[in-house]
């Protein structure tokens, strides 16, 4: 018997890097998620910069003087605030992360009973807390780059 | 390599960092709060003798050393995860691996060597 | 209106009319994809799945979905309702999504067949890739088991949830990663991967290890926990990746573990004449 294999016609539908920033309507952690990877993104590109600009004081007085003087400003001086509003988030978002990636905090399965609870929705508390510690972090540092500066 | 091994580093690190950059944070970018409250002395932490001075001690050295090599680390490995998270050939995934390598590798040895010639120049 | 619609206005009192937006498109045709509104009175307790039987029933035949059992049990129905993966046969339209306005649109990620209709292809071949099936070491006794395998209730608990997977392929539409790589394996398959792992009865740590310790491997989940919010039988893909992951650096740390062994078959014992025989075995 000759089988007949009819070619299969679909349509792509993969969302995309545009996937990874619409957030749907699912939980908080999936905001998160995309902050964390912008917020690392941020961070690596200063700290290359970072290097090479600290890097000058190799160079003696005058070098480092003109390194620094290339990099102040009120632009730079709120980017510098960005940046470690983005360390604030990251750093703390990480421990969060951490904690669960090695399975530290998130307790034991448990059978679904309506209505589900999922791991993440148990560690909330936990997640909120980070939030909430990172937001003062950068209320202090924007007291200090800002009014003391 | 398994890549559970890179992963368990990139942990690692991120742990490190917290500390390190804590430290580094405190001192350079939250300076005015931490003289305000006498942790640390008056001064332009930026001014050119004060990071001489800081660049003499042996702590300072750890801490610069550890904090880039681990930041380095952990900033490039989610910057590959990323990158390796968009679909591409095996061909694109072995070039973005060499390429993030090298450029790490370069940053590190860079960095390795602005730190060091600055510990010498500070004792000298 | 057809006359349908008329009766069931007659037999339901509270109806309310709700514009259905399904996502259109067939491959022979090759159009463009397009939405098609259609205006269904629906009566208070239609889930999704009946709105969308309704109107192919009575409004436009053409409209393709894929269901079968209405009761969420076979996970053929998920689709994107309202920008979410949900079951249709279990999403109440009036209750549950309070809106006058239900968008339809295939699953997330997956090829699209036809209309609302996915191609779960891919998925079916990220949860064989994992392996899931108990392996033992005895090849021969995986074959032809000489007994059952001890288990205690707690070592149950340990995967039940995770073996509560319906392969409806909600997690994986909602997943932020598999929306652009192709080769990570999925909340699904990871799960499963987990879900056999950690059961005491497997041996197949190792044999499962490739698939799951790669560079496109569990390592590519980031706890976003979409995955775990879109599953509609509270099977939390999420929280079985990061034990996964755990488990994973647990063995590459030393982490040994014996499976369970074969049940000691009862000796001196006299069977009751009231228990019946086994039937003969049908396949052979």
């Amino acid at each position: 018997m000759k089988t007949v294999v009819q070619e299969k016609k679909t349509r792509p539908n993969r969302l995309g890097i545009g996937g990874w920033f619409y957030g749907g309507k699912y939980g908080a952690e999936r905001y998160i998620f995309v902050l964390h990877r912008l917020a690392g993104l941020g961070i690596l590109l200063y700290f290359i910069i970072h290097i090479f600009v600290t890097g000058q004081k190799i160079h003696g007085k005058e070098a480092w003087n003109a390194a620094m003087s290339s990099v102040s400003g009120t632009w730079f001086h709120i980017g510098e605030y960005l940046v470690f509003a983005a360390i604030a988030f990251h750093g703390l978002n990480g421990i969060r992360l951490i904690l669960a990636e090695f399975g530290l905090v998130l307790g034991k399965p448990k059978r679904p009973i309506y209505p589900y609870t999922t791991a993440n929705m148990r560690i909330r508390v936990l997640t909120w807390s980070m939030m909430i510690l990172a937001a003062i972090l950068m209320l202090v540092g924007g007291y200090d780059f800002f009014l003391m500066h | 390599m398994r890549e559970s091994t890179l992963w368990f580093w990139h942990l690692i690190a991120g742990i490190v960092i917290i500390f390190v950059l804590g430290i580094h944070i405190g001192v350079m970018h939250l300076d005015k709060i931490m003289q305000a409250i006498g942790i640390m002395s008056a001064g332009d932490v930026l001014s050119y003798a004060d990071v001489l001075a800081r660049a003499k001690t042996i702590a300072y050295l750890i801490i610069y050393l550890l904090l880039m090599w681990f930041a380095l680390y952990h900033g490039f490995y989610g910057l590959r995860s990323m990158i390796l998270e968009i679909s591409m050939s095996k061909t694109a995934q072995a070039v973005v691996n060499w390429v993030i390598f090298l450029f790490g590798f370069g940053l590190a040895v860079y960095g390795t060597y602005a730190i060091i010639i600055g510990y010498t120049m500070a004792n000298a | 209106m057809s006359e349908t619609n008329e009766s069931y206005k007659t037999n339901f009192a509270e109806t309310k009319d709700i514009v259905f937006k399904i996502f259109r498109y067939d491959p022979d045709v090759n159009t463009e994809p397009h939405f098609d509104t259609f205006t269904v009175p629906v009566v208070k307790g239609w889930t999704v799945l009946d709105a969308v039987m309704h109107i192919k029933e009575n409004m436009d035949s053409t409209v393709s979905y894929r269901a079968s059992c209405r009761m969420g049990i076979c996970g053929s129905c998920a689709m994107d309702i309202n920008g979410k993966p949900r079951l249709a046969c279990q999403t109440q339209v009036i209750a549950e999504l309070q809106s006058d306005e239900v968008v339809i649109k295939p699953l997330a990620n997956y090829p699209i067949l036809r209309d609302i209709v996915p191609d779960l292809t891919p998925l079916i071949q990220n949860h064989e890739a994992v392996k899931p099936y108990i392996i033992r070491k005895d090849k021969e006794d995986q074959k032809n088991p000489k007994g059952e395998l001890y288990q205690t209730p707690d070592e149950l608990e340990e995967y039940l949830q995770f073996s509560y997977c319906i392969k409806c392929g909600a997690c994986m539409a909602a997943c932020p990663v598999v929306a652009t790589d192709e080769e990570f394996p999925g909340p699904q398959a990871l799960t499963q991967a987990y879900r056999y792992t950690i059961d005491t009865r497997d041996d197949g740590f190792m044999e499962r290890i490739d698939s799951v310790d790669k560079t496109h491997g569990a390592w590519r989940c980031h706890f976003a926990g979409a995955c775990s919010d879109a599953c509609p039988k509270g099977v939390d893909p999420a929280f079985a990746i990061q034990l996964l992951k755990r488990e994973i650096t647990a063995r590459k740390f030393g982490k040994k573990r014996e499976p369970a062994p074969i049940a000691k078959q009862p000796v001196n014992v006299k069977r009751l004449e009231s228990v019946p025989y086994p039937p003969e075995k049908t396949v052979k």
